[in-house]
């Protein structure tokens, strides 16, 4: 059958003949390349899996030595002394004093900060002020934990205020922290509260309401699922955080009783005892691992709440 | 059966051999009538579901080459849903099915050892909201045919000859190296029909193309369309009546019906004729109340 | 009732109104808020600087540390920084900005797998970085290496850590590109990967950069997954390829930081301010990236 070239066949230098040019053409190199990028995604999953298995294993043969009970509920932790004891309740109690601590600061301020730039500020304002913000939770925390110890602790707590305080304190690693966490709680809670509809600010307006019985009345309650998932990533990442604590609050695992005492956070022990010499294989080793699949559980726990009232607080508008 | 070569004033004579359908047209204000239309796409039972959602139900209608066909009808009736259909951009959405036919020159798009990047080479598609890319006006033009390795001898004269079809040379040859975001609405859908033309498809596509334009944009588009009826098939969604009866040779109006169990609204085809009697003189009651604006 | 009397009588009817007693103080609350953050900011660079400009000099480029403080520098920590973090971004980019392109623009997300592989980028980016530190510790205890405080290492550490984020910051720079350019260009008859390459990631690019700077900068400044490496040893020496001995800003700042000595205080400041001047610098070229080149649809 002759067919006449359309215009569309007799641009085609390569002349393709007829209409069966439909036809699928294998396209090796993309499903190649397009199978390269399924990999990478899949590596994501491998590192979830690699985490647990090495948490894991050596924790099994933690778990083999020192009951699970005399971890949990045990209040001493001595694990490298002759007569050791795995008892994890000091290191819990000054992880759970500072990140009470760092809350106390972070909430309050945080929030401030976030109603503020979400309800008051003019947008020039808040373009100067959000960068800024951001600034705080680009600094290492190292330098935090620097200034921590050699400013917060010496030269506030104990020159200035006269505390009776010696020469760590988880006092002062959770104010540090907390200022460390503003930023988090600040950026989440602000996000919940711009998500809430102008058509409610402006009802509340209209029944004749002040800007801050809208703000404490309408919009804070609209908003409340993101602040709150802000409140619990900020705890998260405060039971988390191992450098400013490292320094700061001190490297004595005991049961914490007050906020000037020092103490020894998870995260701290681990961060010490890799310091030492542990041998593969040892129950030193394995101690560090044991506390890092409890430290794990805690924050993935904190992590998917946060994770879900997010969705929630997203869905809603 | 011998194609029927009968020249209509402004149409080519270039004809395909393909499945012959004797309907009764006629160019509306355009000129004389021809018995034989050979279409250039087909539907056949086609249906298109959106998961378990019917969004289009049972249209049968012939495209036909060299010829502008109008879907009308109140939104939500599944017109755009069906014109993305006969250039499979419906594969892109999650879910999106398509039972029944569409044959392109008597070639079923929909099966399965047929390409969907090749169907798109030869039909292409206008969208609603110029989408020109952050690109250069010359590598606007010249995507379409550097993607799909077209090799022309000399470049400059194809993306010329594209942007001159498109009536945009003139505003833009001195400008070709800037970019496509510094030209209006008008031109930039302008520049969308260029890049289009530029790979010489056989079916151009518009899914309500002068909506978001200025009147004078949208009279410059249409006569636009009436020009490039020489070279392409035109098939146009729009919600402009006046629009159909203006440009449209055939126009198929289509209206939703409510889904019994669901409450979802199907859209079907009620009417499919010359665009003058579907204008002047409706057969069925939906057709003429749409019209006759009683409802929209 | 004139129009004037009742205008009266609403005037005492809304309590305080924006300028109320109450309204003002919870203004100052707020308003406060901001300024503690802000001079808590300010109190810390100062301090830091004053504690650390005396010894703000080319010692603290040339010279490796060292028991008497006068003698010591930061030049291998300096230099250790810079190549690990090269390293890292070397593993990680290609990796997340691949993995990011697959979840962003191929990957069916009505699939279940697809969707618990998202939930688990999500959670992956709110792990820990000493948990990194472990991980990477038992993964090459278990192939069998020995000394760990090699430069790779910390890499891979380190890459491990930022990799959730990479991929979170590729997927927004793709999101950001609009739906209507890629359906552009496909109605022309491109595929699927030409799209992507000539339209999609282009477009995407500043953002994807911007974003990973930003990431690659909180890696220059973690320490914790290192230290679970063993990193804290004393250093002497420029760090040579790969499988070399290193030491890093961070690193030797809680190196000088838990000495006695006062002097090595200051050099612990000295070093933080060489630290935040690097990230200043990191940040600032990622913030003009986005000014110069983000597209704004």
């Amino acid at each position: 059958m002759s067919t006449t070239s359309t215009p569309a066949q007799q641009s085609f230098a390569t002349g393709k003949p007829g209409l069966t040019a439909l036809r699928k053409t294998p396209r090796h190199g993309e499903r190649v390349v397009l199978g390269a990028f399924r990999i990478a995604s899949l590596v994501t999953v491998l590192i979830t899996a690699a985490i647990l298995i090495a948490l894991a294993i050596p924790s099994i043969g933690f778990f083999s030595q020192v009951p699970v009970f005399d971890f949990l509920f045990g209040d001493r932790w001595a694990p490298r002394f002759a007569d050791s004891s795995f008892g994890v309740l000091p290191l819990v109690s000054a992880t759970a004093w500072t990140t009470v601590i760092a809350l106390s600061v972070a909430v309050p301020f945080g929030l401030g900060a976030a109603i503020y730039l979400s309800e008051y500020a003019h947008p020039r304002t808040r373009r100067v002020l959000k960068p800024i913000l951001e600034v705080l939770a680009g600094i290492p925390t190292v330098v935090y934990g620097y200034f921590a110890l050699i400013f917060v602790q010496t030269v506030v707590f104990r020159e200035w205020l006269q505390l009776p305080t010696e020469a760590f304190s988880v006092l002062s690693a959770g104010v540090v922290m907390g200022v460390m966490i503003i930023p988090t709680i600040a950026s989440i809670s602000e996000d919940a509260m711009s998500a809430v509809p102008q058509a409610m600010r402006q009802g509340s307006a209209a029944l004749g309401a002040n800007k801050m019985q809208t703000t404490i009345r309408v919009v804070f309650p609209a908003a409340l699922s993101g602040i709150i998932a802000a409140v619990v990533l900020g705890v998260s990442r405060a039971v988390g955080e191992t450098m400013i604590v490292a320094i700061a609050a001190g490297q004595q695992a005991r049961i914490v009783g007050n906020p000037l005492e020092q103490g020894q956070t998870m995260t701290g022990f681990i961060a010490n005892a890799a310091l030492g010499d542990s041998r593969v294989g040892s129950l030193e080793y394995d101690t560090l691992y044991a506390v890092g699949l409890l430290l794990f559980a805690i924050t993935l726990l904190m992590n998917w709440i946060s994770i879900a009232l997010v969705r929630r607080f997203r869905e809603a508008y | 059966m011998a194609p029927n070569n009968d020249k209509k004033s402004k149409k080519k004579s270039g004809t395909k051999k393909a499945t012959e359908t004797t309907v009764r047209i006629v160019a509306a204000d355009h000129g004389p009538v021809s018995e034989v239309v050979i279409p250039a796409l087909e539907c056949h039972d086609v249906d298109v579901y959106y998961g378990t959602f019917r969004a289009v139900s049972e249209v049968n209608m012939s495209f036909g080459t060299n010829e502008i066909t109008a879907l009308i009808g109140p939104s939500g009736c599944g017109k755009s849903t069906l014109l993305r259909s006969l250039n499979r951009m419906n594969d892109l959405v999650d879910g999106a099915r398509v039972t029944g036919s569409v044959t392109f020159h008597g070639e079923n798009i929909y099966a399965p050892e047929v390409d969907a990047i090749e169907v798109r080479r030869r039909i292409g598609m206008v969208f609603q909201k110029p989408n020109p890319f952050p690109k250069s006006i010359y590598d606007n033009v010249a995507y379409g045919p550097r993607v799909i390795g077209m090799k022309p001898d000399s470049m400059d004269d194809l993306v010329e000859e594209a942007l001159t079809q498109a009536a945009l040379w003139d505003e833009v040859k001195d400008k070709l190296k800037q970019t496509a975001f510094g030209l209006s609405g008008g031109q930039q859908q302008r520049l969308c029909i260029a890049r289009t033309i530029a790979v010489k498809p056989d079916v151009i596509l518009m899914d309500e193309p002068c909506s978001a334009l200025d009147p004078i944009a949208t009279k410059r588009i249409e006569d636009l369309m009436l020009e490039l009826t020489k070279d392409y098939t035109i098939v146009i969604v729009t919600h402009n009546m006046q629009q159909a009866a203006r440009v449209a040779d055939r126009t198929a109006f289509f209206t939703a019906r409510p889904d019994e169990t669901t409450g979802n609204r199907t859209g079907v085809l009620v009417e499919f004729d010359r665009t003058s009697d579907i204008f002047t003189n409706p057969k069925d009651p939906r057709t003429e109340d749409y019209i006759s604006g009683r409802f929209g | 009732m004139t129009s004037l009397s009742q205008s009266k009588s609403l005037r005492g009817r809304v309590r305080g109104g924006d300028s109320g007693p109450l309204s003002i103080i919870f203004l100052f609350v707020l308003w406060f808020s901001v300024f503690f953050a802000f001079v808590f900011l300010l109190t810390l660079i100062v301090t830091t600087w004053i504690d650390g400009a005396p010894r703000l000099d080319v010692r603290m480029f040339t010279e490796f540390p060292s028991s008497a403080p006068e003698d010591a520098g930061a030049r291998p920590a300096i230099l250790g920084s810079l190549l690990v973090i090269s390293v890292t971004a070397l593993f990680t980019l290609p990796l997340g900005i691949a993995a990011g392109i697959h979840l962003e623009e191929f990957a069916n997300r009505r699939n279940w797998f697809n969707r618990i592989v998202e939930l688990n980028v999500q959670n992956l980016a709110a792990v820990p970085s000493i948990v990194y530190g472990l991980l990477t510790l038992g993964a090459l205890s278990a192939v069998g290496v020995r000394d760990k405080n090699i430069v790779i290492a910390g890499a891979m550490a380190l890459s491990l850590l930022i990799l959730p984020v990479v991929i979170i910051v590729t997927r927004e720079s793709l999101r950001a590109v609009p739906l209507e350019i890629r359906e552009g260009s496909l109605a022309l008859g491109a595929t699927p990967l030409q799209t992507l390459f000539r339209q999609t990631l282009p477009s995407a690019v500043p953002g994807i950069a911007t974003g990973s700077i930003l990431a690659l900068s909180r890696a220059l400044g973690e320490a914790a997954p290192l230290l679970i490496l063993g990193a804290l040893v004393f250093v002497s020496f420029d760090p040579n390829g790969l499988l070399s001995g290193y030491t890093t800003l961070p690193i030797q700042i809680f190196n000088w930081t838990g000495r006695p000595q006062e002097e090595f205080h200051v050099l612990a400041a000295a070093t933080s301010i060489l630290l935040l001047g690097l990230l200043l610098a990191m940040n600032s070229i990622a913030i003009t990236i986005r000014n110069r080149f983000q597209l704004r649809w």
